[in-house]
């Protein structure tokens, strides 16, 4: 390597070490406070037209944090029998989708919440359901199974119904409002 | 000049895909007369009992287009997993049947969902025909 190509890597790397410092980019650093709360803790928003116009014609769109890899490509793999419903994609489509839900999955991410998602899911686990993790039935041991069956609810898979930001990645506490 | 080629390349995309209810029409009368050759036309009557008639799914639930779309299809229509549907009769949604690709797809899984198999075009063409006839 010549000498000045060195230097330029030098020089790039110390200065993108500082400005993720700067920024408090390392989000295990960013955080504070209690368990899953603090900056550090929400998912990065992430958008894809395709995933908010093809997913989300039927129901919410679902964070990629919220699942690792694999279970998306579970989902993906599946979408003719898609929780009894078929919701199958054109080729061009499907993979488009798959990708982004890869790319952004829980495992791919730096963020608090989706780590700690991850983390609750068995290395031979594949759910297809954020609601059957371990890191899900914890953080909502305190809600009756009779409130998610409200109207206004209708099942665990509903977050947008008391989390707002569900569908941007922010599912803080602080933010959480369950409706009668 | 290469924008250009772009420009005409989108514009043409675009309107392969859009198109009038009448349009779409036509084209599954074409393909209802190769499934048929004694097709006799579109009927809207036909397509409202269709519309209504209700299923034994194999999972041994109850199930027609009114599930989800609600027994008047000027009203607003809600998925299981509870987003709004937009109206499904013309009158109240001017937007429907006006992409072939997307009436495609959605004919392809709520068929299958409904029905557990395809539609035929004179069942899909029977289904336009009654959604631009209410009034």
């Amino acid at each position: 390597m010549k000498k000045w190509m060195q230097l330029l890597v030098l020089i790039t790397s110390i200065t993108s070490a500082g400005s993720l410092l700067a920024s408090g980019g390392f989000s295990s650093e960013g955080g504070r406070g209690e368990e899953g709360e603090g900056r550090g803790s929400n998912m990065p928003a992430v958008t894809n037209a395709k995933w908010k116009a093809e997913c989300g014609s039927c129901h919410m769109v679902y964070h990629p944090g919220l699942l690792p890899e694999r279970s998306w490509n579970k989902v993906m793999a599946g979408l003719d029998k898609h929780f009894g419903e078929n919701a199958s994609l054109d080729a061009a489509t499907h993979d488009e989708i798959a990708k982004f839900l890869a790319v952004n999955s829980a495992d791919k991410q730096t963020n608090r919440r989706s780590n700690r998602i991850n983390q609750s899911i068995p290395a031979n686990a594949t759910p297809m359901r954020i609601s059957e993790t371990r890191y899900f039935t914890a953080k909502h041991d305190e809600v009756s199974a009779n409130t998610f069956k409200r109207k206004s609810i209708g099942s665990p898979s509903n977050c947008i119904a008391c989390h707002k930001g569900a569908e941007k990645g922010d599912f803080s506490e602080s933010q959480v409002r369950i409706p009668r | 000049m290469r924008n250009t080629f772009y420009l005409f390349g989108l514009f043409f995309s675009v309107s392969v895909f859009a198109a009038t209810p009448q349009e779409l029409l036509r084209q599954y009368e074409t393909q209802a007369k190769q499934e048929n050759a004694a097709f006799g036309g579109f009927s809207a009557e036909r397509g409202a009992s269709f519309f209504k008639a209700e299923h034994i799914h194999s999972d041994g639930k109850k199930v027609s287009c009114t599930t989800c779309h609600t027994s008047d299809p000027r009203n607003q229509g809600k998925t299981r997993a509870n987003k709004v549907i937009e109206p499904m009769a013309t009158i109240a949604n001017p937007e429907r049947f006006t992409d072939s690709a997307k009436v495609e797809k959605w004919f392809g899984r709520n068929c299958k969902d409904v029905l557990e198999r395809s539609c035929t075009a004179q069942e899909k063409g029977d289904y336009i025909q009654y959604l631009m006839s209410v009034k």
